[in-house]
Formats: C-alpha cells, structure tokens, sequence
C-alpha cells in the first residue's frame, strides 16, 4: 500500500514536470528567443502572411514553378507520404504522367525542390509570363541566389525554397 | 554517393564512437549515486522528489519490489493517458477543437507510448489536443525511457551484486534519469532544434492564403519540447503524422542530424555505462564493437540498395533538404534502436532497404537498442551466447563470474519466443483475416511486408511503419496494443528475474578455466548468435516479403 500512494504521488509530480514545466518553459524560451520560429516561421509578401517557408504549398499554375508531388496535396491536415513501393503500379504510372519525372516526398508537405528540378521548369515559366530572354536570365539568376547549400557546406542537400522562388519571381515584373 | 555523403557518414559514426564514453561515464556516475557537476544546481530537485513522493532513497528494493513497481507505475501512466485522450475536448488546450480519440485507438496509443513503442494509428495534428500531446504523451515519452533505463540498472546490479538480493531502488533511479540525464539533455536539444525551426506554441492553427490564391491551414503546437524527448528516449512518436519528415518536426539538414545523434546516443552512451558499472570497460567496448558492426552492415546493404535504382531526382517518401543517405542513415539507425521516429516512408524504401529495417526490428533492437531495453535485451543474448558456448564444451557457462544456470536460460528464451511469437501469430492471423486485408494500400509482396512490419514494429516496441496501412480500426488497434505490451513486459519482466536470480549468486574469481568474455572469439560468436536467432525465427516470413519483392523489381514486376 505504502508503495502504491508513492507510485501515484511520483507519477503526479513527475506529470506536471516533465508534461507541463518541461513543454512550458521550452515554450517561454522559443516565444522569447526564436519568435519567427516557434510560430511557424511564417512568411510575408508585401504585408500579407502567405504561408510558411518551411511548409510547401499548392502551386498549379503555368507561370510558377512547382513543388514535389504531395501524397496529401499539400493540405497539412494532416501530412504524410503516399507510401508506395518501388513495386507499385500506380507509383510507376502516376510518375510516367508527370511533366519532370518527379516524386512525392516524405512528408507531401516538402517546401524545397533540387535546384535541377527549377531550372527544368524555367522554359514553361518563361513561356507562360511572356517573358525575353533578359528576363529568363533574370530567373536563372534567382534560383541560383536562392539556392541553399549543404548546411555547414556537408549536411543534407542543396535546394531551393519554392514559396521564396515564387514570391521573387512575382517581383520580377 | 557524393563525397558529401561519406563525410556525413563518418562524422556521425565518429561523433557516437567519441561522446559514448563521455556521457556514458557520466551515466554510471549519475546512478551509482557519486557527485557530478550537476548535482549543485540540480540537487534541490532530486531531493524535492523524493521528499513530496515520500520515497526514502536508502530503502533497497529485490527484484519482486523492483518489479511490482515498475508495473504500478506503467499501470498507471498507461490508465492516466488512456482516460486523457477520451475526454481531451473537454479539457483546455485544444484549440483545434479536436474530438475525444475513440476507445480503441486510445487503447493503443496508451499502451504504445507506455510501452516506448510510438506506434502511432492516429494522425497527431488532426486527432490529439496540444494538452493531450504534453500532458499525456510527453510525460509517457519520459517516463518510457526512464523506465527503460531503470530495468537496465536492475539487470546490472543483478551481476555484480556479491550474494545479495538487492537491485537498487526504482524510484531512485527513476529520479536520478529524469533529474540528471532525460530532461537536461531534452531542453538543450529541444532549444537547438526550436531555434531551427521546429515549432513550440500553444497558438491556434493558422490560416493563410497561399501566394497562388488557395487556401492552407498550417497546424502549429508545442513540438520542440516532444521531438527532442521523443528522439533522445528513443520514442519515435511524432507530433505530427509525417513524424520527421514534416518541415515543422524536422526543418534543416543540421536540425536533422542533431536528431539523429539524440536517437543513438544515449541508447550508445549506455553501452559504455555497463562497462563502468561492471568495472569492466573492455567488456563494454567489445559489446559497442558488436553492435557498430552488425549497423555499418546494414547500413551498407541498404546504402548499396537505395543508390543501385536508377531514378531521376529525390527518390519516394524522401525530403529534398535531406537527401536519400540522410534517409537511409536515419532508417538505420531508428530500426536498429527501438526509437521509430522516420525522416523519409520506410514503405517506399528499395525492398532491401525497408527489409534491412525491418530486419534490424527483428533482431530484437538490441544493436544499441532502445534506452536501457537495448541493453538489457543484448545481455539476453549475451547470456544465451555464453550457455551455448558452455554447450559446446561441456562446461557450466559463466559471465562475469556468475553461474548461468537453467533459470536464466529459460528466462533468456522466453524474452525472445515472446515478441517472436507475437510478431509471428499476429501477422499470421491479420493474412487470413479479411478486415485485416483491407486495411492493405499495397498488392503483391509489399502487402505482406506491411503486415509483417506491423506487428515486427509493435510487438518489439519500435513504432516505425510501413504506413501504407491503415492501422487505425478496431482489429489492429487492439492487436498491435496487445504485441506492444507482450514485447515489453514479456522481456522486462524475464530480464527482472533474471536480475533476481543473478543478484544471489556468488561472484565465482576468475582462473584458467573462466570463460573469456573480452576477446574476438567471443565477439564473434555473438554476432552469429544474434544473426543466426533473427534469422532462424524469421527468415519464411521475410523472405515472402521484402526479399521476393526485392527479386521482383529487379525483373521490373510491378503490382
């Protein structure tokens, strides 16, 4: 008896540390310290909010480049992956229809593309803007000053953020 | 490969290699109860523990003490967070208005986050309460792994003990965990990893116009704080249901590679410990050895595998930012410990990859393994290996000095035929059972593959999965619940009693005839125990699974 009231006051105090100062006090530092990132580091286009740079959205239209596939179609509620195999029919045919070839990622929610994967879609961009040749000079410039390096030039891959790409190339007008 | 990614792969093998020995010394110390630098700013709190629990730390438990209370404890997370989940719409904290989880997946949830598993049959940002997350299944992710970490003791003390009973004191050890080790380590990563960019508010989701004009609701919550805990105590269960893979969970190649040092590092650091504790570091190197070489090989196999497809782009399932070695060396290393958190799909892994990982599963986790129960299940198998070298030359086996007799032996197998046995039965019921089958995304051998690595992932208290199933009904919710508890009572209550059996012994000294435990024939031997038991117990099932399909793809079938 006496070990079970220490079981159920030890599990009560352990709850309220590790469940509530523990999750309270990381939150009191993140609101202090990293605002932008604790909030979902949010991204604003001329004064409005358009999403998160960590979070890729939607983009159909012919004169934006476009993200990854998205198993969720980049609804965040919730995320996820298609989850098919490399022995997959419908894997192999959904990808057979795809303009470059391209995957779905992990999460459907993946906010980077391969800097190849933006200078593959550099052509429709040009062609449905209407835009010369000093203009799609202007584009490769961009995703080249975008692209992101390996961090601590080792770590993961090089990439480029679409919902960034995108906003500069509303600009370049 | 690129040169990029070799480098990536020695540093992190060269980090673990170098900062075991460090934190596993300062683990040895934290529960032998010595003085470390820590103990000035931290002692207040440990000694407030004990104090408001009522937990005198003198008191010394024997294993039947030691183990009803791990039971009462867990028995107790498992009922606060079961009853939590089924009426979080009416506690605060829920700013998503997310619905009371039904019995079942409650049910499941309970039991796989007491049981350090993580499985996870609910999408996080669309089923559970910001309250629910911390209060329920942030405090589980601690007390998991802390738990783990306490029956490691247990088995320790249990072989060094000089003919006598006791084990330690449960409560102590899980203070000093807590106190000294879980929650320091957890804030300092969870602040790292805050900073770049994971998410840590208790805001509403956001609503926002995306530039093309649609709309998106970005869900937000208090993540940092439970990644970090849910990496370091080889949890696994994510915040959100892309676990990290999510940009949110997992935002940066550096944000990555601290998580996936957090994942091995304790359950690595704690190898080192044992070496300590048993005053014996040659021995604890030798295991460390033991454990890094069945990972590099299957980390090369499964490396070998994913870069052999010829594809263009970032492969299935796999994040840009991350890239596929960063995919594969997480995959391993979340397999090989019993953590379960992803960074990239296991389903849309090569055949051989996702085999690998399913396999390292099977092994039992016990290549570094989870926090304490990675340990605790290698010295099953030391313990096995040492009875059958004794077989072999008619003598009656030792380790460190005790007598292995047949108690432990029977202990020993039966904490292996116990997950074997569920994983096995299970699966074998969900094949023939047509609600089962409908749960399946996939056809052809992949089908099986998801089955088998769902009840492989529960009922070794992983949590990874092919997720392509649909676990979330009635049928697997209460299966998998069901292995989860198996695959972790049905080892910590055998290594208990073992521990029980052990303390009593006497320590025989050591003489010519002592078996040598410290030497490359002994290594040896173990590894082709821990192969040859994986793959006597598994090799039918998985060969109709990842390996048919591997040979499959390679003649371009597709399902």
């Amino acid at each position: 008896m006496k070990n079970i009231i220490i079981c159920v006051k030890f599990f009560i105090l352990t709850a309220i540390l590790t469940g509530l100062i523990y999750p309270f006090l990381i939150t009191l530092i993140g609101q202090v310290a990293f605002n932008n990132q604790s909030n979902g580091s949010m991204f604003v286009y001329h004064g409005r909010v358009v999403g998160s740079t960590l979070i890729g959205q939607k983009f159909d239209q012919d004169k934006y480049f476009w993200p990854r596939p998205s198993a969720v179609d980049y609804n965040p509620l919730p995320s996820g992956g298609s989850n098919l195999s490399a022995t997959s029919a419908k894997l192999k045919s959904d990808v057979a229809t795809r303009e470059a070839k391209l995957y779905a990622s992990g999460s459907g929610l993946d906010p980077h593309i391969s800097p190849a994967a933006a200078f593959f879609q550099v052509d429709r961009i040009v062609k449905a803007r209407h835009f010369d040749s000093a203009q799609k000079g202007e584009i490769i410039n961009l995703i080249n000053q975008l692209t992101e390096g390996r961090d601590f030039r080792v770590l993961g891959e090089k990439r480029v953020n679409v919902l960034k790409l995108n906003a500069s190339l509303d600009d370049l007008r | 490969m690129k040169t990029a990614d070799y480098l990536q792969l020695i540093l992190y093998g060269l980090l673990l290699i170098s900062l075991a020995p460090f934190l596993g010394t300062y683990m040895a110390r934290v529960f032998q109860g010595k003085k470390i630098f820590l103990s000035p700013i931290l002692g207040w709190m440990e000694e407030l523990l004990y104090k408001l629990s009522g937990i005198n730390k003198d008191e010394e438990m024997d294993w039947k003490d030691y183990t009803k209370a791990v039971i009462c404890f867990n028995l107790l997370g498992f009922v606060f967070l079961f009853v939590l989940q089924l009426v979080q719409k009416y506690l605060p904290l829920n700013p998503a208005n997310l619905a009371n989880v039904t019995w079942d997946c409650a049910f499941n949830t309970a039991a796989s986050f007491m049981t350090n598993t993580n499985w996870q049959s609910y999408a996080g940002e669309t089923t559970m309460s910001y309250l629910t997350q911390m209060l329920g299944l942030t405090v589980q992710n601690f007390l998991s792994a802390a738990t783990g970490i306490s029956v490691f003791l247990a088995l320790t003390r249990g072989l060094i003990s000089k003919s006598q009973s006791s084990l330690g004191n449960f409560w102590v050890d899980m203070v000093r965990g807590l106190v000294y080790i879980l929650i320091p380590l957890s804030i300092l990563l969870a602040v790292a990893l805050n900073a770049q960019g994971v998410v840590q508010t208790l805001s509403p989701y956001n609503n926002v116009t995306t530039l093309q004009g649609g709309t998106q609701t970005i869900p937000l919550g208090p993540a940092a704080s439970q990644i970090a805990i849910k990496q370091l105590g080889t949890n696994g269960g994510g915040f959100f249901n892309a676990n990290s893979a999510h940009p949110f969970e997992n935002p940066t190649p550096f944000a990555n590679f601290l998580e996936m040092f957090a994942l091995l590092l304790i359950p690595a650091s704690l190898v080192y410990t044992f070496g300590v504790m048993i005053g014996n570091r040659k021995h604890g190197w030798l295991l460390f050895s033991v454990m890094f070489v069945i990972f590099a090989i299957g980390l090369g196999l499964s490396l070998w595998s994913e870069y052999s497809i010829p594809i263009t782009g970032i492969h299935e399932g796999q994040e840009t930012r991350l890239g596929t070695t960063n995919s594969v060396l997480w995959a391993m290393a979340t397999t090989c410990a019993s953590n379960g958190s992803v960074n990239a799909m296991h389903s849309s892994l090569t055949p051989l990859a996702g085999g690998v990982a399913l396999f390292n599963i099977m092994l039992g986790e016990i290549v570094f393994g989870g926090v304490g129960s990675g340990m605790y299940g290698m010295l099953h198998m030391v313990l096995l290996t040492v009875f059958l070298a004794g077989l072999m030359v008619g003598r009656t086996p030792e380790y460190l000095g005790k007598k292995i007799e047949r108690k432990e032996v029977q202990m020993v197998i039966l904490s292996i035929l116990l997950p074997g046995a569920a994983i096995l039965i299970g699966a074998a019921i969900a094949c023939v059972y047509p609600v089962a089958l409908s749960s399946l995304s996939s056809k052809g051998p992949h089908g099986l593959s998801e089955i088998l690595y769902a009840f492989t992932s529960a009922s070794q208290n992983n949590g990874s999965a092919f997720a392509g199933l649909n676990a979330n009904t009635v049928f697997y919710n209460v299966m998998l619940g069901i292995c989860m508890i198996i695959g972790r009572f049905g080892v910590i209550i055998p290594a208990m009693i073992i521990a029980g059996s052990l303390a009593v012994k006497r320590i025989a000294p050591a003489s010519a005839g002592t078996f040598t435990t410290d030497d490359f024939l002994f290594a040896s031997l173990l590894v082709g125990v821990i192969i040859i038991v994986g793959v006597l117990t598994f090799f039918p099932a998985f060969s109709l699974g990842p390996l048919i399909e591997h040979l499959l793809m390679l003649q371009g079938r597709v399902f």
